[in-house]
Order: structure tokens, then C-alpha cells, then sequence
């Protein structure tokens, strides 16, 4: 009991609570490998802002597939929360228990400080739920699909038209669904999630099967909803966009975190060399291995790789042989995070 | 070192010095910021000692959730007050949902076909057939005219085939086309009859001297001594088309009833709609009833339609008095079938699989239920498991109120049967059902 010694848990209704009615705590650090600086920093970003979710200890089995196995997170209001892993890593039910869509075999889950298993109606008005871009309603147009939503949540037709301009479908208004493209129904399914305005937004792979160009698209409309001050819980099994979209990504293997921080904390903490890359031969090899404080340098395919983790005397001595056409220089990213963390290569 | 957990409402706006830290596993000298709520239960190094970790969390929420709950208590009703069913969103999900849904159906082309028209072909096809009535009457072959003949032709027990001569009517009773032939020369009339066709010949000379002797009575101008009154029970006219129409439109109502459910779950479940409004705050009644009000709908429309294409002279349709009372008939019915398709589309996995179970048993009870003929003429075996579908008990309603003339006490079984059948079949569908296919 000693360690709840400091919890300033006060009973619904209690004494103290109205006293404590704009004070916010920062969430729990539960999970080992999340780097509280970084949250910490966030939330400064974020400002005042209190906790939209709490899972802890999540567990769920299919049969003999451990698909959730102990995942414990907090989310803040407004935060852009990325899951990302590949596919079977266990997301899509994570995401799924804390819908309260499932239930799950052990752990709990607060949304907005209620539990969602079982089903909560006035619950259910404050998220959105991305869906598979096939969940409409038959034959009705993106307006008409759009309404019916929103009218399921009571909200007026208002909305529908602000949705369809956020997520660029105003256009496509009156066309029917099965006469969208891939990439305009995966936005008009996201959509439907935003139509009644609700405060946390759950999206499962919104990018999944896009090609580049309607992926960069759908970046923009997140950016969007972002800005609008919404929670969003994502998953992915795109580490780039990741990378680019979320203010802290818990990355997921076999139906565990394996790290939890903001995405550049981890590509830093992971300290890994950076990459220069040249033509080969625009410099001669022993010159550049010479060079303090480079690591390796490999020659491959017509291109010369030199890792290390101070760059600038090697761009320096680059620079000086004259060999600065055709430069790549390569961070490490969340793909050598997924390396490090899981022992290989990182598989979409 | 101390540890910088906050109180924002007492140390004011947070000022963050942000150090970017390596990434560190399970790290000892993890910073300090660290709340404790009662469900991380973890110790300062994160790691959660065993003892803790079997335990259960609370049932109440994280203290920083408390905080949370608290203020979305400032901004919205308390969750009780939220829970109180509000009738005036009711209506609007419910109205909303009956619309999408018919324009939906209504711009399925291929639906409306099987929907309405479809089923209108076992209407037209079945009243072609059973068109001519003659098939149950007798054909006898006529020569001449009198009164003889006037008065048989009035009586329409046999049809009348005009000859040119007493020679070929003859030889078309040698030939067994027809059993008897009729020659009628001023006041004489000769009747000849092949005795190879015993039944029909013996029909066709009773009634042959009935009208003679009748013809002779009235000419005699004496008032008959027993006076005979015939009347038969069902509407004088019933003929193949009387009952063809209750029984395809029965046939029609249900198929679609049974098929617009089955296929709604079946499709919605794959398309994860259902998971849409599992997830959005309408109770799964306004889901079912705004499609059970499509079905009622579709139902009322089939029904216009058939009796619309079975009035027309070429089948002679004629409705009895309380005719309208098919309407409840109807809205029973389509609640059974209803429920029938919502019981597939608990278990069925894809349309296919639903539409095919759906299909076997809209036709098997079809055939079993008379649909196509006169239940009353079928084996005494068929009667009896035929009281056991649901689909009897429509044709049976809709045969009664629509042709044969009766009342409300015409419904009387057929609706309490149906309704049994609805709630005992909705209930085991209700415990069958699942939102989602995982």
C-alpha cells in the first residue's frame, strides 16, 4: 500500500474534488521503456492538457496466440499516439479492447475515465472509429453516408458538410461510394469517424493499400484533425509516417511494447551512426577510412558508404577532395529502431 | 532531484527543461517524473514487483483519471442522465437508418427485380396455366340450338363445343375426344355418349335430362313441387387465380422478408457496418425495426402489385368484401419471416451461404404449404406438417380476408400463430447473434 501513498486518487464525488477540478496530473509512466523526459517535453508542448487514456496490463489470447500480451500505455488529450509493428503484432486488437469493441482476458482500460467494456452509450458519443473503407451504408452517396452517421449520434447535417471539406471529399459530395477511389474511401471512412465531433479518434491503418501520393494526401487530413485539437490513437505499419505524423509512437512486436517515446528520441537514443553516402571512386577509400571518427566504410554497388557518428570531419574532408556531387547523407530512422529492438529487419 | 511532479493549479504554467535522453530499457536511473496510481502499481525502476503483478486493478479509475473525470463532468451531463433513453434521437437514428436503408434497396436494380418482379412471374405463369377452368369441367359437343341448349350453357357445369353436323359430333365422341355429344333438332334431342368414359358419360346424363325435365316443367307452366337451391360455399367464382394470387404473394412476402434480413446482417457484419453501429450510441431495436419497416414496406408494395397484375381480365382477380384486412396479415407475416432471416444471418457467414439457406427453405415451405394449390386438396399428410410453418398460416390468412370472403375471426389463428413464431424465433436469434465475425 505504501506505494499509493502519493496517489491522489479521490473517490468520485469525494471531499476534495471540487478543489481539484482544473488540476491535471501527468500520466503514470507505466511502461519501463518510455522515455519520460521525452513525455515530459511533449506535454510541456502540449500544455495543459489531461490523460484521454489509460491501458494497463492489457492481455488478450486467440487460442494459442498470445495476440495482446501485457500492454500498458496513457494516452494524453490531444496527443497523436502512434502503434506501430507489423502486421500480427497485435494493434489491431489492442486498438479493438480499448474501443471496447472486446473484451479483454486481464488488464483494464479508462477511456476519458470510464471503462468502455461493456458498451457505453454516452461513451461511444465522445470516439470515432475509423473503419475498414468497406463499412458503408449501400448504394448511398458520400453525402448521404455521411448524414446517416451523423444522425446515428443525433448531430445535424452541419457537420457531415465540415467533415467532407476537412477531408477533401466536398466534390465528391454527391457520388456514391462504390464509385470512390481507394484512397477517397479510406478518407471518407475517416470521415465518418470525425461526424459527430467526438474528442478521441481511433484510426487502424488508415494508410494501409494507398498508393504514395493518396497516402501523403491522407497525411495532410490528419495533420487536419490534429489541429483541431482531437486525441488520436493510430496504428501503422508505415515507420516513416509514423515517424513524420506522431508526437510519440509505441512501437509493438509479438503483442508487446517494445519502446515507447517520441519518435526522434528514439532514432537519438538509439545513437546510431550516420550514413554518408558518394559515388564510389569520387574519393579514394583509405583517404575517407583515415578520416577521426568514422566507423566503417563499405563500397558496394557503385556507391560508397561511410558510417559515423561525427559527421562533420567527414563532410569536411569530402568537401576538401572535391566529392560533394552526388551526397546522401542518411540519419538513422525508426526502421534501424525496429532493427535494434527486434534483432531484424523490419518486415511491412 | 526532487521529483517535479506538478500541480499545475498551485506551481502555475510548467516549465519544462527538456534533455534528450538515450533510449533506455528498463533503465535504473530512469527520471524522476513518475505519478503512481493504484493500476500501474509499478515501482520507481518500472519494473513491477511478482507479488503485484497477479493482482487485479481497481475497479475504480487512476487518480489521474479522477482529475479527468472531474472535468468532463464540467462538460457534460452526468453519464446517468446520458444513459436515460432519449426518444427524440430514437426517432431521428430510426429515421434516418429507414431512409438510407430504402434508398439502398431502391437503387439495387437487380434487387428490386428479384424483389418484386420475380416473384410476379409464379403469379403469371400459375394463372396461365390454371386459366381455363375447363380443365375440371366437362367438354361435350353441341349441334343446333333451342332452349335445351340456352339452359345448359347457363347452368356452365359443361363447356359447349359448337359442331356442323350430327355425323361429326359423333365421330368426335368415337374418337374419345370428347364423352358425349348433343343433337338438338327442334324438340328432339338425342344425346349419344361413349360408355368406354363411364363417369363422365353418367355426369353428363344427369345433367343433360336435369335441364330437360326442367325445360319441360317450365313450358308446362306448373311451379315445381321440390324446389332445389345449389349454392357453392366458396365465392361462385373461384377459380385457379382465387387462390394462386394469396398463395405466390405469401410465397413473395416471405422470400423477401426472410432474404432482406438474412442478407442485411450477413453483408453488414463482412462490411463491419455492424461494428459502425455497434460503436455508435443506437440500440441494436432501432437497427431492426428501421429494416423491418422496409420489409413491411416491400411487403405492402408486393401485394399492390400482385392484386394490380391478377385484376387484370386475363386472370379476373375478384377480392371479397374485408379484403383489406390483408394489410395486418401482411405486417404479421413479414414479422415472422423477419425474424426467420434474422436467425440465418446469426450464424451465416457470407451472403452466399445465407442467401442459398434462405432460398432451400422459402421453397421447401412453399411446396409444403400451399402456396400453389389448394392446401385442402393435398394428402391429409401434408396438411398436418404444413401446420407447422409459418407459411401456411399466411396463405391461409390472406386466402380467407382476400377471397374467400371472411372477417377479422378469419385472422384470428394465423395471427396468434405467427406471433408465437416471431418472438420464440427472434428470442433464440437474439442469443445467437454476433456483431462481428472474429
Amino acid at each position: 500500500m505504501e506505494q499509493f501513498a502519493e496517489s491522489r486518487y479521490v473517490r468520485p464525488g469525494g471531499p476534495n474534488e471540487q478543489g481539484r477540478g482544473r488540476s491535471v496530473s501527468l500520466p503514470a509512466n507505466i511502461c519501463p521503456t518510455d522515455g519520460a523526459m521525452g513525455y515530459r517535453a511533449h506535454m510541456s508542448r502540449l500544455g495543459d492538457a489531461g490523460t484521454a487514456i489509460i491501458v494497463h496490463e492489457l492481455r488478450k489470447r486467440y487460442g494459442n496466440h498470445q495476440a495482446v500480451d501485457g500492454v500498458s500505455f496513457t494516452v494524453a488529450e490531444g496527443e497523436f499516439f502512434g502503434i506501430l509493428g507489423p502486421n500480427g503484432a497485435g494493434k489491431t486488437t489492442t486498438l479493438e479492447i480499448i474501443e471496447g469493441l472486446r473484451e479483454p482476458d486481464s488488464g483494464s482500460v479508462w477511456l476519458l475515465g470510464h471503462r468502455p467494456w461493456p458498451r457505453k452509450k454516452h461513451l461511444l458519443r465522445r470516439i470515432g472509429v475509423q473503419l475498414q473503407a468497406s463499412s458503408f451504408f449501400e448504394r448511398l452517396t458520400v453525402k448521404e453516408q455521411l448524414e446517416t452517421v451523423a444522425s446515428l449520434y443525433g448531430v445535424g447535417r452541419g457537420t457531415a458538410a465540415d467533415m467532407l471539406e476537412l477531408v477533401g471529399l466536398t466534390e465528391k459530395a454527391d457520388t456514391r461510394e462504390n464509385k470512390l477511389s481507394g484512397g477517397q474511401r479510406q478518407r471518407l471512412s475517416i470521415a465518418c469517424a470525425l461526424a459527430h465531433d467526438p474528442d478521441i479518434v481511433f484510426l487502424d491503418e488508415p494508410t494501409a493499400a494507398l498508393d504514395p501520393q493518396a497516402r501523403r494526401n491522407l497525411w495532410d487530413v490528419l495533420r487536419a484533425i490534429r489541429e483541431r485539437g482531437k486525441t488520436i490513437v493510430y496504428t501503422t505499419h508505415h515507420l516513416d509516417e509514423a515517424e513524420e505524423l506522431c508526437d510519440r509512437v509505441a512501437i509493438m512486436d509479438h503483442g508487446q511494447i517494445l519502446a515507447m517515446a517520441p519518435p526522434a528520441d528514439l532514432v537519438r537514443g538509439l545513437a546510431a551512426p550516420t550514413r554518408v553516402l558518394v559515388p564510389a571512386g569520387a574519393v579514394p577509400l583509405e583517404r575517407v577510412r583515415s578520416v577521426p571518427g568514422v566507423d566503417e566504410v563499405a563500397e558496394e554497388a557503385g556507391t560508397l558508404t561511410v558510417s559515423t557518428r561525427t559527421p562533420a570531419p567527414v563532410l569536411a574532408t569530402l568537401a576538401q577532395q572535391g566529392a560533394l556531387d552526388g551526397l546522401q547523407v542518411r540519419s538513422a530512422t525508426l526502421e534501424d529502431v525496429f532493427l535494434h529492438l527486434t534483432g531484424r529487419r523490419y518486415r511491412a | 532531484m526532487s521529483a517535479p511532479r506538478r500541480d499545475r493549479r498551485r506551481d502555475g504554467p510548467p516549465e519544462y527543461v527538456w534533455v534528450p535522453s538515450p533510449l533506455v530499457h528498463a533503465a535504473s536511473d530512469q527520471p524522476t517524473v513518475r505519478m503512481r496510481h493504484p493500476a500501474a502499481s509499478s515501482t520507481s525502476n518500472g519494473v513491477v514487483p511478482d507479488g503485484v503483478r497477479s493482482l487485479e486493478p481497481p475497479e475504480a479509475p487512476p487518480p489521474s483519471t479522477t482529475d479527468l473525470s472531474s472535468r468532463i463532468q464540467q462538460r457534460t451531463p452526468p453519464p446517468e442522465a446520458e444513459e436515460q433513453p432519449d426518444n427524440g434521437a430514437w426517432i431521428n437514428s430510426f429515421r434516418s437508418l429507414s431512409a438510407a436503408m430504402a434508398k439502398g434497396f431502391a437503387r439495387d436494380k437487380v434487387g428490386v427485380f428479384f424483389t418484386f418482379l420475380f416473384p410476379l412471374m409464379f403469379l403469371v405463369v400459375f394463372g396461365l396455366l390454371f386459366r381455363d377452368d375447363s380443365a375440371t369441367k366437362t367438354r361435350i359437343a353441341v349441334v343446333g340450338d333451342g332452349p335445351v341448349v340456352a339452359a345448359l350453357q347457363r347452368a356452365g357445369a359443361v363447356d359447349l363445343e359448337r359442331m356442323g353436323s350430327a355425323t361429326e359430333a359423333v365421330a368426335k365422341v368415337q374418337r374419345g375426344d370428347v364423352p358425349a355429344a348433343l343433337v338438338v333438332n327442334g324438340n328432339a334431342v338425342q344425346l349419344r355418349f361413349a360408355a368406354s368414359n363411364q363417369t363422365e358419360a353418367t355426369t353428363v346424363q344427369g345433367l343433360v335430362g336435369g335441364v330437360v325435365d326442367k325445360v319441360n316443367l317450365a313450358s308446362s307452366g306448373r311451379p315445381p313441387a321440390v324446389k332445389l337451391d345449389s349454392r357453392q360455399v366458396e365465392d361462385s367464382s373461384l377459380k385457379a387465380i382465387q387462390f394462386i394470387t394469396p398463395g405466390t404473394l405469401s410465397l413473395a412476402v416471405s422470400s423477401s422478408a426472410i432474404l432482406g434480413a438474412t442478407l442485411t446482417l450477413v453483408s453488414w457484419r463482412r462490411k463491419q457496418v455492424l461494428r459502425r453501429l455497434r460503436l455508435a450510441p443506437v440500440s441494436v431495436a432501432t437497427v431492426l425495426t428501421s429494416r423491418l419497416l422496409l420489409s413491411i414496406g416491400i411487403a405492402v408494395v408486393q401485394a399492390a402489385l400482385f392484386i394490380g397484375v391478377a385484376s387484370a381480365p386475363v386472370f379476373g382477380l375478384r377480392l371479397s368484401g374485408q379484403w383489406y384486412l390483408a394489410l395486418p396479415m401482411l405486417v404479421v407475416g413479414t414479422l415472422a419471416f423477419f425474424s426467420i432471416g434474422m436467425l440465418i444471418g446469426s450464424f451465416a457467414k457470407t451472403e452466399e451461404s445465407a442467401g442459398a439457406l434462405a432460398n432451400l427453405l422459402v421453397l421447401t415451405m412453399g411446396f409444403l404449404s400451399g402456396t400453389f394449390f389448394p392446401i385442402e386438396k393435398a394428402p391429409e399428410w401434408l396438411q398436418t406438417v404444413s401446420k407447422l410453418l409459418p407459411l401456411r398460416y399466411l396463405v391461409d390468412g390472406l386466402l380467407g380476408v382476400m377471397v374467400r370472403g371472411q372477417g377479422v375471426e378469419a385472422l384470428t389463428v394465423p395471427v396468434v400463430a405467427l406471433l408465437l413464431f416471431a418472438i420464440v424465433v427472434a428470442l433464440i436469434a437474439s442469443q445467437l447473434f454476433v456483431w462481428d465475425d472474429a
